[in-house]
């Protein structure tokens, strides 16, 4: 009765090799190879945040071997100040590109999205594999600048023009460097927007029987409003990345001004606007942030339902507050440009609505604790996850209040607090989401249970790790120290070293910690506990409804049918204190919304 | 498009926790909507089923292309506003004057939406296969669409003697940041018309093995009209600021 052969959808089980674990066109596979590229990905940033913390804290100490990453860069092992900032620059690119939008949201979203919308696979599988594959070129691209010419861009990952735009004449890595950084990242953005257009359609067109959008977990919400802002983000940084390698390779002028001196050299450019970049970079950017984060209010919000055994205070209040940020943070962007000349009105104009986007962010954050106030929460890796999570998007979010004023952020913009804030807000609250996911759903995703106690372990050194790092960052910040030097040698931050020392130990440790977790991964993935069942957490969602590891078209020979809204815990009169989405069973409860 | 369905299930979602999941009659089957993990609409609508188009139109396809759509619309908004904010900062801009032939090639552009509007009915009309169908459509529905693809090359054509003839009078894309524009723009709009065109031959190409279905032609069709529209915008944008 069905056509089999004529929806893009119904592609049968693979047989060849390439087709089942290479050029897969199977959304869990995809989301696997998406969370595998995060992993390395994260590794190499990590290692970068050791060199150059090891530099920072203990100046000109040698690092064995690291002339052979660069020899120019670090002769004698020991790095050129040039070399810090193409560190730093590959640190920040690879981490906010390569592991925050990718694991939380590529990965993830990949591998659950269309399962817990009730779809055997999404619409255009074919553009879902190329999203991956292309995303794997634009990563390479980006690795082989460490190699090629005289090494990385070292313009930091925003790539401020006039310096990204000059060419070799800027610096090491000015030239080549920031060509293959632009072209990797133009790359980037085409696999993203594939991948979001797929996401969009999965949740739009893609829902089985009865599953209504209200009826979608928080994690599918997040992942399809994560979605809605990779498509009008990386739609408007692919063009900017285009315009900048016209600058290099075209000798265009679309950003470098007249009469410019550099070096002694004067650049043939004319009449180029330097704010121009900053103006396309961060409406992409200030969304990016929210691209980083959003799926992770999502993996929170669904990680703690599970543990709590009850539904959040409100379901409709959290996707709408998400709603509202995903909104508000196209309206935001100039935040990151108060220092930058811009006309002062504008400051103002761009703090109002920063101001406005700590609501719906507090609604969040209300919600969760009035939440977990008072539930007997399941103690586990994923939900200390959850709750380190919170902790940190609290942190980090109070100290935005400050940034979001001009009149403060001109103090403190280019200093260690906006270091720490991000951090905080964007690097470690959503690391903390991708762990919380990944322990959470790592039995469904490859039929094996995470060692607790380790994951346990992991935590706790982590939660105490990034706070050791970043919080006396703040300090150092308000202190006046200022960011992107490679040493401290002033008077005023002679004296600040000592807390430099401290933070390159704890990022030592907090890094050891994330071996820990590594060991764990690759352990737990061959020889871990088999899961007693296909629903190891009790979970009410589709993707427990189903086989573990899900079959090839999801749900097997019978599509799903959703009978309840998803987070029915603890219901009174029914079986169990929990009620499967598929679960026909009929009790008549009061309503969860009122 | 799907609102209405979704309006009422949820309503009625809100009064109890517990209801039926909405039914789906085999035989009308919604055209547009959620129901069965992307199953829906997979039902032959009975006949021919050769011969036939398949006059359903699942919704991934017409969904995906307005998704795709409003990406390349974010796309040129962000040339548009990256040109208005270098012209206006800029001493140094130079004004000149589109070379004639782009209104012609305007012309073919909107020949060829017309065109292939021409080519949607008569194939609707041949796959659907209401009796004493238009005799000529039912002959070669493939015609039109060929007249169109031919259309769409002699606009990338076109585009090319435009680049061609500013080239010969010397004026490259790193002459003036106003040339720059003017290249980036059209060669930007240039290559989303190769997609177009991709989407032409695959129309036809199905069309000759009879498993075109309706969503895919309607949104090739659509994809196809955009770059008209987008064509139109962004000659008068040229026109206004270079």
């Amino acid at each position: 009765m069905h056509d089999m052969s004529a929806h893009a959808v119904h592609h049968g089980a693979p047989t060849s090799f390439l087709r089942k674990h290479v050029f897969s066109l199977d959304h869990k596979v995809i989301g696997k190879q998406y969370y595998a590229l995060a992993l390395l990905a994260a590794l190499i940033g990590m290692v970068l945040s050791w060199i150059m913390r090891i530099h920072l804290g203990f100046g000109s100490y040698a690092i064995p071997g690291l002339h052979l990453l660069s020899k120019n860069g670090a002769p004698g092992d020991v790095m050129t100040p040039e070399y810090y900032l193409q560190l730093m620059t590959m640190h920040g690119t690879i981490m906010v590109f390569f592991v925050l939008t990718t694991a939380p949201f590529a990965a993830f979203g990949n591998f659950f999205l269309p399962i817990q919308t009730g779809a055997e696979d999404m619409p255009f599988p074919h553009f879902n594999m190329m999203s991956f594959w292309v995303t794997f070129v634009g990563f390479w691209v980006l690795v082989a600048s460490f190699f090629a010419g005289d090494g990385p861009t070292l313009g930091g990952w925003t790539q401020y023009a006039p310096l990204s735009a000059i060419g070799s004449v800027g610096g090491p890595g000015e030239g080549l460097g920031v060509v293959l950084w632009a072209t990797s990242i133009a790359i980037f953005c085409i696999g993203q927007l594939l991948g979001s257009l797929n996401f969009i359609t999965t949740t739009l067109d893609m829902r089985c029987k009865g599953m209504s959008l209200m009826r979608l977990p928080l994690t599918a919400w997040a992942w399809f409003i994560t979605s809605l802002m990779g498509l009008t983000a990386f739609a408007v940084l692919m063009p900017a990345c285009i315009l900048l390698i016209l600058d290099h390779v075209a000798g265009t002028s679309f950003f470098v001004a007249s009469n410019l001196v550099i070096n002694d050299q004067m650049l043939p450019h004319s009449g180029g606007s330097t704010l121009l970049w900053q103006h396309l970079f961060w409406f992409f950017g200030h969304p990016e942030v929210y691209i980083a984060i959003v799926p992770g209010l999502g993996i929170v919000s669904h990680v703690l339902i599970t543990n709590m055994r009850r539904p959040m205070l409100s379901h409709r209040v959290l996707i709408y507050s998400m709603g509202a940020l995903a909104t508000l943070s196209y309206m935001v962007y100039g935040h990151h440009m108060f220092v930058s000349g811009m006309n002062p009105v504008s400051s103002l104009a761009f703090s109002f609505p920063t101001l406005v986007i700590t609501i719906p962010s507090t609604i969040v954050v209300l919600i969760w604790l009035g939440s977990l106030y008072g539930s007997k929460l399941r103690i586990n890796a994923a939900s200390l996850f959850a709750l380190g999570f919170i902790s940190m998007f609290i942190s980090g979010g109070v100290s935005g209040f400050f940034l979001a004023q001009p009149s403060i952020d001109i103090m403190l913009h280019a200093t260690y607090f906006v270091v720490g804030h991000f951090h905080l807000v964007m690097g470690v609250a959503a690391m903390f989401g991708i762990f919380a996911g990944t322990y959470f759903w790592f039995p469904k995703m490859v039929g094996r249970m995470m060692n607790e106690t380790l994951g346990k372990v992991h935590f706790w050194m982590s939660f105490v790790g990034a706070y050791c790092i970043f919080m006396p960052f703040h300090y150092l910040g308000i202190a006046g120290n200022v960011r992107r030097y490679q040493a401290f040698t002033d008077d005023y931050l002679i004296h600040l070293i000592p807390v430099h020392k401290f933070i390159t130990v704890a990022a030592l440790f907090t890094g050891f910690a994330q071996l820990i977790f590594l060991y764990n991964l690759i352990h737990s993935r061959f020889k871990g506990e088999i899961p007693p069942n296909d629903n190891p957490w009790e979970g009410t969602s589709l993707e427990w409804s189903t086989a573990t590891p899900p079959p090839h078209n999801n749900f097997g020979d019978k599509m799903p049918v959703v009978y309840h809204d998803p987070y029915q815990y603890s219901v009174e009169g029914a079986s169990a204190d929990y009620i499967m989405q598929t679960s026909p069973e009929n009790v008549h409860s009061p309503d969860e919304e009122k | 498009m799907q609102g209405s369905q979704f309006a009422q299930e949820s309503t009625s979602s809100m009064a109890t926790t517990v209801h039926e999941p909405p039914k789906i009659e085999l035989d009308h089957l919604p055209s547009q909507g959620s129901g069965n993990g992307g199953r829906r609409n997979l039902v032959p609508t009975g006949g021919d089923f050769q011969r036939r188009l398949k006059d359903y139109s699942p919704p991934p396809a017409s969904t995906g292309i307005w998704v795709g759509l409003a990406a390349i619309t974010m796309t040129f908004a962000a040339f548009t506003s990256a040109l208005i904010v270098r012209q206006g900062g800029a001493a140094d801009w130079h004004h000149f004057t589109l070379p004639p032939v782009l209104y012609l090639n305007t012309l073919v552009i909107i020949a060829s939406s017309v065109t292939l509007e021409i080519a949607r009915r008569r194939i609707a009309t041949f796959m659907g296969g209401l009796k004493g169908g238009d005799q000529d459509g039912g002959a070669s529905p493939a015609r039109w669409l060929y007249v169109t693809l031919f259309l769409g090359l002699l606009f990338v054509a076109g585009q090319t003697f435009a680049w061609m003839q500013l080239r010969a009078q010397g004026f490259g894309i790193a002459t003036n940041v106003s040339y720059s524009f003017f290249y980036v723009l059209t060669v930007a709009h240039a290559l989303h018309v190769f997609g177009g065109l991709g989407g032409l031959v695959r129309l036809i190409g199905k069309l000759h093995k009879s498993v075109l279905r309706r969503s895919t032609l309607d949104a090739a069709s659509r994809y196809w009209h955009f770059m008209g529209v987008l064509w139109l915008y962004l000659l008068l944008l040229l026109w206004m600021k270079l």
